[in-house]
């Protein structure tokens, strides 16, 4: 985009070790969270991960936050690493990077009043006046739709709509230059979840921030992203343009995601790709192309044994991870695409 | 398994009143509901919380919380009994038999310390005295495969945390179809499941409707599962029906304008809305009704009328109703709020 890359994250890898016994604790493997994944996020731009539970995007968020260090590879955020920060370039970070979390109920202190939890990220690291506060507080608070005297109140005096107003306010209030949010909007009613997507789209533009989405309704990620991600079991399947994404899924997880999520009318038939099981465990998952146990296009021998490889953005606009859309195999992609189009 | 016919009307609730009893004042949670099933149909009740859809299901069964919860007026008929006039033991010997329950959380659903198989004998021995232990296993057994759990034999040892989401879930729908009820009420079941994971368990709950003729009452706040699941919809607000029909009438011309807020509001997969619709404003505190439209407040077409009288139900086109003063003018036709659902 024209402003240039805001975060960027290679061969991120984050591994938990598995361990036996008390005592003498043995490492006995380890759960693969995230897996050698590289994205980048633009100014003003929204990326979203998507992916069902236990595909590590959690976890990604996190590593982002610096809530984890990651086993390997890096996340840089204006060209420096973010994981050796010290001193005031931490600061900074923090300045930078905000999160808002799902559950607008226990992400905040219940005993602090809504200025204190608004102004936070402001007092914590940077050396502000109190009438400097006072003003972007109530600034912000405008701004995500809220009142100034609002400051004075508690959290229990709002409900949940306005709660994740507040958090909102917390977030944007030391200007960041990213955002991550973990499900926004799941917790809310659906006539609230509107008010606050349109929200983040409005404040998106004011603020020139960019977004990273972690999400698993895909009416809202179509809504809301400009490019997508789809995760599973640690990896990276498919990175696409949003609208790329969703008219032409080319990955057969994607594809079973997509056919999976209910029809908005109940005029609209969709081919529906029922996946066989469950998501394998990351601790062991299959050998070959994580997702083989399940996929229903399976070619053979290779998916078994060996790992497709996720072209790069450079490389390409729409990359796959799926031997079907990789060279020697492409003639045969062509071939059952025809029998299973959408 | 005793004939069923399909298309019978099974359940049928007149004027049902629930109201809870707390410091603040009464709330009224279920404020005069109306509605009927019919065997092998599934109906949908829609609304936001508070809305009073899982209180009308609760009160269906009598198990609204008590002390404060009471149901003050109505009926409650399956096949010619009104539940409402039976003696709490006469009720006992109805759940689970005649209507059964599948709740949101398999979580808390099952006892982690009991094994799903000793779960599964209880539900199947309280209603069937006197067909020995082995016939009861034999039983339970029969019903973890009907939910096509793999190797029931061996699951039916397993405690719930060895088991998945997905699979838990399965094990709370084979309890209970295990006394072979006429009536499920299901509510908001799959939405602790990943996406593909839902897809799997609506479309079992749909095979076992069409092998046994069950009526499924499903409460949810997702259009999605309305628009795939139900033949009918019932769409609450703030404790009244103020709109039901069948299900793609309700979709193609929805006549309140709060269905027709709620359908615009949601980003949809099929296509990008430029903006979603967003709903004003927040669902009424349940113990400071007036006498009008509880909807008034937040409707973009209301007027003093609005506000002073409860609009009557009018029907729209054969039975579908909605309760609309905008009605009475049968030429009156509702502007879609964006450009979504046309």
């Amino acid at each position: 985009m024209e402003n240039g890359t805001v975060l960027r994250a290679t061969h991120l890898t984050k591994h938990f070790p598995v361990t036996k016994g008390l005592v003498l604790m043995k490492t006995i493997g380890s759960v693969k969270a995230v897996d050698d994944i590289s994205f980048t996020i633009d100014q003003g731009e929204t990326l979203a991960l998507v992916g069902e539970s236990g595909c590590g995007k959690t976890t990604t968020a996190k590593l982002v936050l610096r809530l984890e260090k990651p086993t390997s590879g890096q996340v840089t955020l204006g060209g420096q690493d973010i994981h050796a920060l010290k001193g005031a370039d931490l600061k900074r970070y923090r300045m930078q990077v905000q999160a808002v979390f799902q559950d607008p109920w226990s992400s905040m202190d219940p005993r602090m009043r809504i200025r204190d939890i608004v102004s936070e990220p402001l007092v914590v690291n940077q050396k502000i006046t109190k009438q400097e506060t006072r003003d972007r507080v109530s600034k912000v608070l405008v701004d995500v739709g809220l009142r100034p005297q609002d400051a004075t109140k508690y959290p229990h005096e709002f409900s949940g709509g306005q709660r994740q107003r507040i958090s909102i306010a917390s977030a944007l209030v030391s200007d960041p230059r990213l955002l991550i949010m973990d499900e926004p909007v799941s917790a809310l009613d659906v006539s609230i979840r509107s008010q606050i997507l349109n929200l983040f789209k409005d404040l998106q533009g004011q603020y020139n921030v960019s977004y990273l989405l972690v999400a698993h309704d895909l009416g809202t990620i179509r809504y809301m992203a400009d490019r997508v991600a789809v995760m599973y079991l640690g990896k990276i399947v498919e990175y696409a343009p949003t609208e790329e994404l969703f008219t032409n899924p080319k990955h057969p997880y994607t594809r079973a995601l997509l056919s999976a999520a209910l029809p908005s009318h109940p005029d609209i038939r969709r081919e529906r790709i029922i996946l066989e099981g469950e998501v394998p465990s990351p601790i062991d998952p299959p050998p070959g192309c994580s997702f083989n146990p399940r996929c229903p296009v399976k070619i053979g021998a290779v998916c078994e044994s060996a790992t497709p490889r996720l072209e790069s953005e450079e490389e390409a606009r729409h990359p796959v991870a799926c031997h079907l859309h990789n060279d020697p195999y492409k003639q045969h992609a062509a071939h059952k695409a025809g029998g299973d189009a959408n | 398994m005793e004939e069923l016919t399909f298309g019978e009307e099974v359940l049928n609730v007149q004027n049902l009143h629930t109201y809870l009893y707390t410091r603040w004042g009464i709330v009224k949670a279920v404020d005069g509901v109306t509605f009927s099933v019919s065997r092998g149909e599934t109906l949908g009740i829609v609304g936001e919380s508070g809305s009073g859809k899982s209180m009308t299901a609760l009160s269906l069964m009598r198990l609204q919380p008590r002390p404060a919860g009471r149901i003050v007026q109505g009926e409650v008929w399956l096949e010619g009994t009104d539940l409402l006039k039976l003696s709490d033991q006469q009720i006992q010997r109805v759940r689970g038999r005649d209507i059964s329950m599948i709740l949101q959380d398999p979580q808390t659903s099952l006892n982690p310390v009991f094994s799903v198989g000793n779960q599964l004998l209880e539900a199947v021995g309280v209603h069937n005295k006197g067909i020995g232990r082995k016939g009861l296993v034999a039983r339970a057994v029969e019903a973890l495969r009907s939910v096509r759990v793999a190797a029931p034999e061996q699951r039916f040892q397993d405690y719930p945390h060895q088991m998945s989401g997905g699979m838990k879930q399965r094990v709370v729908g084979a309890i209970s179809i295990s006394c072979e009820p006429k009536v499920i009420i299901a509510d908001e079941p799959t939405t602790a499941l990943d996406v593909t994971i839902q897809a799997q368990y609506l479309e079992l709950l749909q095979d076992i409707q069409r092998d046994t003729g069950l009526a499924i009452i499903f409460i949810t706040h997702d259009f999605g599962i309305v628009a795939n699941m139900c033949d009918r919809v019932v769409v609450m607000y703030a404790g009244k029906i103020v709109e039901q029909g069948e299900v793609r009438e309700i979709f193609n011309h929805p006549s309140h304008p709060y269905t027709r807020a709620l359908l615009d509001s949601v980003p949809n997969l099929e296509s990008k809305a430029e903006r979603l619709y967003s709903i004003q404003g927040q669902p009424p505190a349940l113990w400071d009704l007036g006498t009008g439209c509880r909807f008034a407040p937040r409707c973009p077409y209301s007027d003093q009328r609005c506000y002073d009288e409860y609009p009557p139900s009018y029907t729209v086109k054969g039975e579908h109703t909605a309760d609309c003063w905008r009605l009475e003018d049968a030429n009156w036709r509702m502007e879609p709020f964006s450009g979504q659902h046309t």
